[in-house]
C-alpha cells in the first residue's frame, strides 16, 4: 500500500488516547530499577576524581574485607578476562585517506583515567549501602596529568591517547572547496560568524540502570537495561566486546524513562554487569545516581565553528564555508564520530538553494565525558550555525529575517544539495507563510512598543530548519563508515481469533508506539485498535531491531510493519479467495472485509484468521497454514521534516532576564498518524531546544577538568514556568520514499528552536549595540553582553 | 527501628534503619515502585507522595519522620475497581505524560495543587509545578491536565 491510500484509512490522523498511559498513571510501570530478582547483589562504580591521571596502584584489600562485599573488579581483571574495549560504530576516514584515530575504550581503566567519572573499579555487595561504603575503601593512587576540556585547546595539550597524536581524531570535509572559494571571490557581501554550540547533559528523567543476570543451567545471560535499542546493545556486546554467542544473551529494555540519545550506546557498566553476573553467579543491579549520570552519560553538542556566507547584490546566497572543531570527549562513544560529520555537515544546505557549500570538520579528544548523539544529533548544530548566519546576514543587509529566507528557499523537488543529500519533498514558502500568520507577525510592532513602554526590549527571531531522519540506506551508510545496518524489522502475528500482536524492533521510551503503531496495524486490517498490542524492547521476543533514535521509528519501523502487513494481506486474500471460490486477483480488502469484485460475496477478516489456523477448508497444497509475517525494511533515503519557527523574547536590560514571550512552530512531518502524540513530541523538543538557548550548559573547570554543573542544583533544567504556551501548526507534503508518507517528529523541536531564540535575543539587543552572543542566554550572560556593548 | 504508618489506607510496620529515606521504605520495603527516584538533590519531584494530605518529596524525608503518618502513593490514587482518580484521567486525556517516569510525582503534586489552589491561573500552575521536572512533555500538556483535573475534582 502506498502513502496516499494509507493516509485515507480510518484511525490515521486521529488523536487516539494512549494505550500505555494506564500503567504509567497508576504506578504500574516497569522500569529497570523496579525489577527485583532473587539472589540480587548491587554494584557501585569507583570513578576517577581526576580529569587526567596515570593510575599508580589500586588497593582493593580494605574494600574486599568490608561487610557484604562479593567482589571488587578492576582494569587488570578485565584484561585477564580478555574483554575488549567498547567499539565505535562509525569509522570516519580522514581527508588524508587514513582511518580516524581510534584509541581503545576500556570498560574499566587500564592504567590511565581520562575524565572525571571514568570507570576505575566495580564493587559488588549484598546491599547497595554496603557497596557504596566499600567503594569508599578502594584505594587508588593517581599521578595527575594536565587536563584539557576546551576543544580549541586540545591540539596543544597533553595527549590523552598514544593512538591519537595532538588529541586529533580526524579531519573530514565535504563539498567543492575550489568552487566555494571562487564564489566567495565574486560575492557582493560576505557575512562571517564565530559560534559555540554549548555542551548539554541529556538528563532523561530515569537515570540509566541495568541488571546483569546469568543462568548456569542454560548458560544464558539476561541484561535488563534502560536502553533505546536492545538488539544493537546485544550485537555490540557479544560480537565486539565479550565474544559471547549471541543466542545465549537476551537484552531486555523494559519501560524506559526517556532516552534522548543518551541510552543508545553500549556503556561500560552494561558490559561489567553482564561479565560479572557469570563470574560471581549472582544477579547484579546497578542504578545510576543523577550526579553519576552527569559525569558518565554521553553528553551532546560542544562544537566551536567559524562560518562564512557569500551573498550576491540581490541577497541571494552564493556559497557557504564552514570550519568546525568538534569535541568528542575522552573516548569514542558508539556513534560519536558520525554526529559532527554525516549528521551535521550534510544538513548545512538547509532550506536554501545555495549553489556551493564546503564544510571541514576537525574532531578532538579532551578530558571530558564522551560526546555523542543527543536529541537531534548533528542537525541542531547545523541548524544553529546556518540559521544564525542567515539572520546575521539579514541584519547586516537591512533585510527582514523572513525576506532573506524566502528569497533563498528551494522550490523545486526532488532537490540535490551540494552536500550529498537529496530532498524528496517540501514546501518551505508554505511553512514560512503559515508561521508568519500563526505568529501574528503583523502585530509584532505593537507588541514591541508595548514591551518598550514597560522598559523591556522585545526581539523576534526566525529559524527555518530542515533535518534528516531515518538514516539510510544501509549500503550507502556502510560506504560512509557505518558499522551497522540501518533497517528495521517488524513481525505481525495474527491470532486465530483475529486479534494481533505486533513485534517491532523500534523501541518506545515515551514516544507512544504502543498507540501509534497499533493505529497503523488496526487501520490496515480494519480491526479495532484495542485488538492490537505492540511488543518491543526484548531480544527474546522481537526477531531483530535497530531501535529508536534519529526520529526513525514510524518511518522505518512503521514501514517494516507496512511490509509485513502487505504480506499478511496477500496471504489472507488467497485464503479468502479459496473460501469464496474466487480467483486471488478478484479479491478486494477494505474495512476489515474481503469481497469478490462485482459480487456481494464477502467475509470478515476474523473468518480468514480463524481459517488460517483451523485449515479444514483450506488450500493446503498451495498455502501454508497460519497468519504470521515478518518483514525487514531498509529505506532508500532519509526523510526530511522541515519547519519555520518564530520566537519573540522580552529582555529586561536592567537584569538581563530573558523571557520567551511567544513561540510559533510550523512543521511539515508529512503524514501524521496521531496528532496528539506528534504535538507532544514538538512541545518536548521545543523545551529542550529553548532550554539549550536559555539555560542549559555543561561547564568543566578549565584547569582541573572538574564538572562544575554536576547536579540539578548546578545544571539548569527547564521548568514549567520558563515557557509560554506554544502555538503549533502543520503543513503536509508526504514523504515519497516510504509507504506511510511520514517524516518523523521526535527531534524537530530541539533542532529548530535554539537559533530562533538567539536570533530573537540579538534582534532585541541590537538597539543597545550587542552584535554577537553565544548560548545560553542566562540573565548573567545577557547582562554582561549589554554592559560590554555599552563600554 | 519499627516505623508504623498507614500507606494507601493500610497499616504497615517497616523495619527501617535510622538513615532509611521514606522513598526507600516505599520502594524497597513495601515494593511500591510507582514512586520514582530521578535525582539525588531533591530537585526533580519524581518521588512526590502525600504525607498527611500534603505533597512531600519522599527522598527528602526519613522513614522515621513518617512515624504515625498517613502516606498516599500513586498506587493509592485509583479506586478499588481500577477507575483512575480524576487527575490521573486528566493526564491521560490531555496527553500529559510521555515516558511516564516523572508522572507519578507530577500527579501527586497536581492533586496537591488542585486541593490547595483550586482557582490557580495557568501561570500560577506553572509556578506551582516548579518542584517537578519533566524532560519529555515540555509541560504544556501537564499544565492543561492540572487545569482539567482541578476542574474535575471540584465537580
Amino acid at each position: 500500500m502506498g502513502a496516499s491510500d494509507f493516509s485515507k484509512l480510518p484511525h490515521i490522523g486521529e488523536a487516539l488516547l494512549r494505550k500505555e498511559d494506564y500503567r504509567f498513571l497508576t504506578g504500574a510501570g516497569n522500569y529497570t530499577d523496579d525489577i527485583r530478582l532473587d539472589n540480587m547483589t548491587h554494584a557501585v562504580f569507583v570513578r576517577s576524581p581526576h580529569a587526567h591521571a596515570n593510575i599508580k596502584s589500586i588497593n582493593k584489600s580494605a574494600a574486599l574485607a568490608a561487610p557484604g562485599v562479593v567482589a571488587v573488579l578492576d582494569g587488570p581483571d578485565v584484561v585477564d578476562a580478555k574483554i575488549n574495549g567498547l567499539p565505535c560504530g562509525w569509522l570516519i576516514t580522514d581527508t588524508s585517506g587514513k582511518p580516524m584515530n581510534e584509541p581503545p575504550h576500556p570498560i574499566l581503566a587500564n592504567g590511565k583515567v581520562r575524565y572525571v567519572g571514568d570507570h576505575v573499579a566495580m564493587v559488588v555487595a549484598e546491599t547497595l549501602e554496603q557497596a557504596k561504603n566499600a567503594a569508599e575503601l578502594v584505594e587508588v593512587e593517581y599521578d595527575v596529568l594536565p587536563a584539557v576540556v576546551d576543544v580549541r585547546q586540545a591540539k596543544t595539550s597533553t595527549a590523552l591517547h598514544a593512538e591519537a597524536p595532538d588529541n586529533h581524531c580526524y579531519n573530514w570535509a565535504i563539498g567543492d572547496k575550489a568552487a566555494v572559494d571562487a564564489a566567495f571571490a565574486n560575492a557582493a557581501h560576505v557575512t562571517k560568524l564565530d559560534l559555540i554550540n554549548n555542551r548539554l547533559a541529556p538528563n532523561p528523567m530515569e537515570p540509566r540502570a541495568a541488571i546483569g543476570s546469568y543462568n548456569r543451567a542454560s548458560d544464558e545471560y539476561t541484561l535488563y537495561v534502560s536502553n533505546q535499542n536492545p538488539h544493537v546493545e546485544r550485537l555490540l556486546m557479544t560480537a565486539f566486546v565479550m565474544g559471547l554467542p549471541e543466542h545465549k544473551v537476551r537484552v531486555i529494555a523494559p519501560d524506559v524513562g526517556g532516552g534522548f540519545g543518551a541510552k543508545i550506546y553500549l556503556y561500560a557498566e552494561d558490559v561489567c554487569l553482564t561479565w560479572a553476573s557469570k563470574k560471581l553467579n549472582r544477579n547484579i543491579k546497578w542504578n545510576c545516581d543523577r550526579s553519576e549520570a552527569f559525569l558518565s552519560d554521553a553528553h551532546g553538542r560542544d562544537h566551536s565553528s567559524h562560518a562564512e556566507l557569500a551573498i550576491d547584490k540581490d541577497g541571494k546566497f552564493l556559497a557557504l564555508r564552514v570550519h568546525t572543531d568538534a569535541n568528542l570527549g575522552a573516548y569514542l562513544s558508539t556513534f560519536s564520530t558520525a554526529v559532527p560529520t554525516i549528521l551535521y555537515a550534510t544538513l548545512l544546505a538547509g532550506q536554501y538553494a545555495t549553489p556551493q557549500v564546503y564544510v571541514e570538520v576537525d574532531a578532538w579528544f579532551t578530558n571530558t565525558a564522551p560526546v555523542d548523539a543527543y536529541r537531534g544529533a548533528g542537525r541542531p548544530e547545523a541548524t544553529y550555525l546556518l540559521e544564525r548566519i542567515v539572520s546575521r546576514a539579514a541584519f547586516e543587509l537591512g533585510m527582514t529575517q523572513d525576506a532573506i529566507r524566502s528569497k533563498n528557499f528551494i522550490t523545486q523537488f526532488p532537490y540535490q544539495t551540494p552536500v550529498a543529500l537529496q530532498y524528496d519533498t517540501g514546501d518551505f514558502h508554505a511553512l514560512m507563510n503559515h508561521a508568519n500568520k500563526l505568529g501574528d507577525l503583523a502585530g509584532f510592532p505593537a507588541r514591541k512598543a508595548a514591551s518598550a513602554a514597560k522598559g523591556l526590549l522585545r526581539g523576534i527571531g526566525y529559524s527555518s530548519y530542515i533535518e534528516a531522519c531515518g538514516l539510510a540506506p544501509s549500503n550507502v551508510a556502510g560506504a560512509l563508515g557505518a558499522r551497522a545496518g540501518l533497517f528495521e524489522c517488524g513481525e505481525v502475528r495474527v491470532h486465530p481469533t483475529g486479534s494481533v500482536t505486533v513485534f517491532t524492533g523500534s523501541h518506545s521510551h515515551g514516544q507512544g508506539h504502543e498507540t501509534t503503531f497499533a493505529q497503523v496495524v488496526a487501520a490496515r486490517l480494519g480491526i479495532p485498535v484495542e485488538n492490537v498490542d505492540i511488543v518491543h524492547g526484548d531480544t527474546g521476543r522481537v526477531p531483530f531491531g535497530m531501535g529508536t533514535y534519529g526520529s526513525r521509528s514510524i518511518s522505518v519501523g512503521g514501514a517494516a510493519l507496512m511490509r509485513a502487513l502487505d504480506k499478511i494481506e496477500a496471504k489472507a486474500k488467497k485464503i479468502a479467495a479459496h473460501l469464496m471460490e474466487a480467483g486471488d486477483a478478484d479479491i478486494d480488502f477494505a474495512n476489515g472485509e474481503f469481497s469478490v469484485k462485482g459480487t456481494d460475496k464477502k467475509i470478515p477478516f476474523g473468518t480468514v484468521a480463524l481459517t488460517a489456523y483451523v485449515p479444514h477448508n483450506y488450500p493446503l497444497d498451495k498455502l501454508e497454514p497460519g497468519l504470521n509475517e515478518t518483514a525487514f525494511y531498509d529505506p532508500t533515503n532519509f526523510t526530511f521534516p522541515a519547519g519555520t519557527y518564530i520566537c519573540e523574547v522580552e529582555i529586561d536590560p536592567q537584569t538581563g532576564v530573558t523571557k520567551v514571550d511567544k513561540f510559533t512552530a510550523v512543521d511539515d512531518f508529512g503524514t501524521i498518524i496521531n496528532p496528539m502524540i506528534v504535538e507532544g513530541q514538538v512541545h518536548g523538543g521545543l523545551v529542550q531546544g529553548i532550554g539549550q538557548a536559555l539555560m542549559e550548559n555543561c561547564v568543566y573547570d578549565k584547569e582541573t577538568g572538574q564538572l562544575l554543573t554536576g547536579s540539578f542544583m548546578d545544571y539548569t533544567m527547564p521548568r514549567a514556568d520558563d515557557f509560554p504556551q506554544f502555538a503549533i501548526g502543520h503543513e503536509c507534503t508526504p514523504c515519497t520514499t516510504n509507504p506511510l508518507g511520514t517524516k518523523g517528529c521526535g527531534e524537530a523541536g530541539a533542532i529548530g528552536s535554539p537559533p530562533a531564540v538567539i536570533n530573537a535575543v540579538l534582534d532585541a539587543l541590537a538597539p543597545v549595540g550587542v552584535k554577537d552572543f553565544d548560548m545560553p542566554a542566562t540573565p548573567h550572560r545577557v547582562w554582561e553582553a549589554i554592559q560590554a556593548a555599552k563600554a | 527501628m519499627q516505623v508504623q504508618m498507614k500507606v494507601n489506607g493500610k497499616s504497615v510496620s517497616v523495619d527501617a534503619a535510622p538513615n532509611t529515606l521514606l522513598v526507600q521504605a516505599l520502594r524497597e520495603h513495601l515494593k511500591l515502585t510507582g514512586t520514582h527516584v530521578g535525582c539525588d538533590t531533591a530537585q526533580c519531584g519524581a518521588c512526590t507522595v502525600h504525607v498527611n494530605g500534603r505533597a512531600v518529596k519522599s527522598c527528602n524525608m526519613l522513614t522515621a519522620q513518617a512515624q504515625g503518618a498517613e502516606v498516599t502513593t500513586i498506587e493509592g490514587m485509583a479506586q478499588a475497581d481500577g477507575t483512575m482518580h480524576p487527575m490521573q484521567a486528566a493526564f491521560k486525556e490531555c496527553h500529559g505524560l510521555q515516558c511516564g517516569f516523572c508522572t507519578p510525582g507530577m500527579v501527586m503534586s497536581a492533586v496537591d495543587i488542585a486541593k490547595r489552589h483550586p482557582n490557580a491561573s495557568e501561570s500560577e500552575i506553572r509556578e506551582l509545578l516548579e518542584g517537578n521536572l519533566c524532560r519529555c512533555t515540555g509541560y504544556q500538556n501537564i499544565v492543561k491536565a492540572v487545569q482539567q483535573g482541578s476542574a474535575a475534582m471540584k465537580a
